[in-house]
């Protein structure tokens, strides 16, 4: 919330955009949220074999307070709802979510009382990761296309345009759990 | 006190609570310091960087030294016990390997063991496949202690243990892919057997992985063993003995560091143990040392049993690794193609074209499941943090009517307050990562 | 098209009959080391008789269902006496049969003997209406959160327990989620003014 969101739209902004998009994508760091199986293969990311200080961001931060990006891996509780909104919270803007595994996405296979099916229900998700636990690849892959999601980023007036539509879009369109068709 | 984002406070019936969250808290130390109270209730996690996973601590301090320890858990609670009560005897398999998610095929096993048990069909299994399984245990106890050295330095502040720990994770990781098609929560121990033989190049493979551990557990070894900050920050930490461990019910490394013979593979032989060589490790120090060399010692002899799986399986090649009854055995083969591990082409061509029965006996085995008589049986393996139990209750029908998991870490971290009250806070770190409790097996 | 409607069911296929589980009682010889285990207990116990509701068989293992009333002192019995010494329990399972009216709900103790190397386990049942049992912290201090689970999940109040409160639910939970009678899923999700239907509600699952 600097400078950038005061300039009008034009080639003043859009320059501005490539190099905060470019600096933001490279200097990540991500929050360690490890909830269950996948934060072990979060883990496994960042050790020898697959290296994830390739791209700058083997170091996970304990503190929010110092991090941008927040994996969650793992299926959320009920009980630990609150907790991860709260530690979202916390995390300075901007700041991006990534759910990692099919239970962070959905609730995966456990459609029942003690999980919430899929934490966008808690906090917005830029990027899910499909897997029941996602390969250490499939993870580097989503932390890459979330690279390219950031350095693409618009801001400013550019920024409110995409918001509003996205917004009108979504407004628009029919819950999930109301589409018929197919076998209903 | 003026405004600090990262430190507020509000006053409540306890007394003054203060959030802390990170960052400089100067002001806080500063007001705490100037209070004439000693004493602070201090919350850790569930969210915190060295509580191994979403466990949490509540402390209660005088300076540095803890008076109580209290637990708080089911932040992972995922409802497994109940899940399984919807889904057929064979699903029920995919669920309970995601409970303590260092250890899979433990739980799988146990849970087979106990559906078993129902079916009456114990001594029906056949020999090949239970040494699948205790090959696979083995092999999955490594990958389980692996995690153990990894996590457990990086929360009292060492970093190279995990490079090497994660390696050698990766070396088993890679086998249960060629093995089973996954490399967690695989669900290929099935009642009856297990899912599928093992390739045909696999144990030649597995030998050689064998002996390249053998060597890289060196690494460990030698890095920890003897290191005067590691003695420091575990010998005499985390202190349980003997009669501590039985009253509170506490089994596995704790147990056998506290001195005592105790391990289910011995005392209780399952799945063919009976028929192995290995020493059961013990130490009689009763800290969070001695359990680190406990679990050092059991990797040894893990790799020594998976060797003896190695010569049966060459011995038994071909044998089968379902039991015979067709009414009980999974009709399906799987295989790997191009796009990875699926039904085998085949299984699919005869159902699919050559017999209507096998079509039939397909979809009712694999959509309704087999029925188990009613009743109830308990089965326990020596899983690498202890007994897992498992007790199971049948009414008869196609699927589970109760699946009850004794799980290790929920039990053992019951012992947190023993280990940890009278000690340094920093202790606290200590023992609980020698207890190494998997939360998912905690909250399940 | 598929399946069937409101039975909870949520695999697709249903129309399941269950039938109770039969808890009769074995007839001696029981076989194995039970024998042993059941003489010792009535030599050592003289109201064996009003305690043990019933000696059950099954599977290669010994239970013993156990009226509430008498369960602390079986259990101190079984622990303290030499030739029994069953050291550990290993946990509390709940279990809750519904149609078993007068009994539904049930609390399952296995036991080991690590002196003698053998298994036992405890039945005890209670009706939904007076779910109290008395607790056995005091005999197996690892009982303690087994029953604070058992508790959350089933509503068994374990009488004489310090600190009975729920443990893995968050504290304000209503219900006991693994009764029968709770439903598998379908809890509102309260974070986002949205409700997330039960499974068996679900498009896919009709
Ligand atoms: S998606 Fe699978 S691996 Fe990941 S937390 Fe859920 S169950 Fe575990």
């Amino acid at each position: 919330m600097g400078l950038e969101e005061k300039l009008p739209s034009g080639i003043m902004l859009t320059t501005v955009e490539k190099l905060a998009g470019y600096i933001r994508k490279t200097s990540l760091w991500p929050a360690s949220f490890g909830l269950a199986c996948c934060a072990i293969e979060m883990m496994a990311t960042t050790t020898a074999k697959y290296d994830l200080s390739r791209f700058g961001m083997e170091v996970f931060r304990g503190s929010p307070r110092q991090a941008d990006l927040m994996i969650v891996a793992g299926r959320l509780s009920n009980k630990m709802a609150p907790v991860l909104r709260q530690i979202y919270d916390q995390m300075a803007g901007p700041k991006w979510v990534l759910a990692m595994g099919a239970c962070a996405s959905s609730g995966g296979m456990f459609n029942n009382y003690a999980i919430v099916q899929g934490v966008d229900h808690i906090v917005p998700v830029d990027i899910y990761l499909p897997g029941c636990p996602p390969r250490p690849e499939m993870l580097i892959d989503a932390i890459i296309k979330l690279h390219e999601q950031i350095s693409d980023t618009k801001l400013g007036s550019n920024r409110a345009q995409i918001i509003r539509e996205v917004e009108a879009a979504a407004l628009a369109a029919k819950p999930v759990h109301q589409i018929t068709g197919l076998l209903a | 006190m003026s405004f600090d984002p990262y430190a507020s406070s509000r006053e409540t019936t306890e007394g003054r609570v203060y959030s802390v969250t990170g960052g400089d808290w100067d002001e806080l130390s500063t007001e705490i310091g100037a209070t004439k109270e000693e004493r602070v209730v201090v919350n850790m996690g569930p969210q915190h960087p060295s509580t191994h996973g979403v466990l949490r601590l509540i402390l209660e301090l005088e300076g540095e030294t803890v008076t109580e320890a209290r637990c708080g858990i089911g932040y992972l609670h995922t409802g497994i016990e109940k899940n399984t009560e919807y889904r057929t005897w064979t699903q029920g398999v995919t669920y309970v390997t995601r409970m303590d998610y260092l250890a899979p095929i433990f739980n799988e096993t146990a849970y087979c063991m106990s559906v078993e048990k129902l079916l009456g069909i114990t001594d029906q299994i056949p020999e090949r496949a239970q040494v699948i399984r205790v090959m696979m245990m083995e092999l999955n106890r490594i990958s389980s202690h692996m995690v153990c050295f990894g996590t457990g330095g990086l929360e009292l502040g060492a970093l190279t243990p995990i490079f090497f720990a994660f390696r050698d994770r990766e070396t088993v990781l890679d086998i249960f892919e060629e093995v089973s098609g996954l490399r967690m929560n695989m669900a290929y121990i099935r009642p009856g057997g297990v899912a599928q033989d093992v390739p045909a190049d696999a144990v030649s493979r597995i030998r050689e992985a064998c002996r390249d551990m053998r060597k890289s557990f060196k690494d460990n070894e030698t890095l920890l063993v003897g290191n005067s900050i590691w003695m420091k920050r575990t010998k005499d930490v985390g202190y349980l003995d003997l009669a501590g461990c039985m009253t509170l019910g506490v089994t596995g490394p704790i147990l056998r560091a506290a001195g005592m013979p105790w391990d289910l593979r011995k005392s209780q032989p399952y799945s063919g143990y009976e028929n192995y060589n290995f020493d059961v490790i013990t130490t009689d120090t009763s800290d969070a040392y001695g359990r680190f060399l406990v679990r050092l010692g059991e990797l040894e002899q893990s790799l020594r049993i998976i060797e003896q799986c190695c010569d049966f399986l060459d011995k038994l090649n071909g044998a089968p690794v379902m039991v015979a009854d067709k009414k009980i055995a999974w009709p399906a083969q799987l295989s790997v193609s191009a796009d990875g591990m699926g039904n085998s082409l085949a299984h699919i061509r005869e159902i699919m074209g050559e017999s209507m029965e096998a079509l039939i006996h397909h979809f009712k085995i694999v959509t309704e499941g087999f029925r188990v008589p009613a009743g109830q049986a308990y089965a326990a393996v020596e899983s690498p943090r202890g007994e897992t139990g498992v007790h199971t209750v049948s009414d008869g029908g196609t699927r589970p009517y109760r699946v009850h998991f004794r799980e290790p870490s929920f039990n053992n971290l019951q012992s947190t307050a023993a280990m940890c009250e009278g000690g340094m806070i920093a202790d606290v770190i200590s023992a609980v990562a020698s207890i190494d409790p998997v939360m998912g097996g905690v909250d399940r | 098209m598929f399946g069937v409607n409101g039975s909870g069911d949520t695999s697709g296929f249903g129309g399941l009959v269950r039938v109770g589980s039969s808890s009769g009682s074995s007839e001696r010889p029981y076989g194995s080391y039970f024998d042993e285990i059941a003489d010792d207990l009535e030599r050592a116990y003289p109201e064996f008789n009003d305690a043990i509701e019933a000696v059950v068989v099954q599977n290669g293992e010994l239970t013993l269902h156990v009226n509430r009333e008498k369960l602390e002192d079986v259990a101190r019995i079984l622990r303290d006496n030499p030739k029994l010494q069953f050291e550990m329990c290993l946990g509390v399972s709940g279990v809750h049969y519904p149609d078993q009216t007068g009994r539904e709900l049930h609390a399952v103790y296995p036991l080991l003997s690590m002196t003698h190397n053998r298994r036992l386990r405890l039945e005890v049942s209670v009706p939904d209406s007076d779910p109290h049992i008395p607790t056995l912290v005091e005999v197996w201090a690892g009982n303690n959160w087994h029953e604070r689970e058992t508790f959350d999940m089933f509503g068994i109040i374990f009488d004489g327990h310090a600190g009975l409160t729920r443990i893995l639910m968050p504290d304000d939970w209503a219900g006991h989620p693994q009764r029968k009678d709770y439903p598998l899923g379908g809890i509102p999700v309260e974070f986002h003014g949205a409700t997330v239907p039960a499974p068996s509600e679900r498009r896919s699952y009709r």
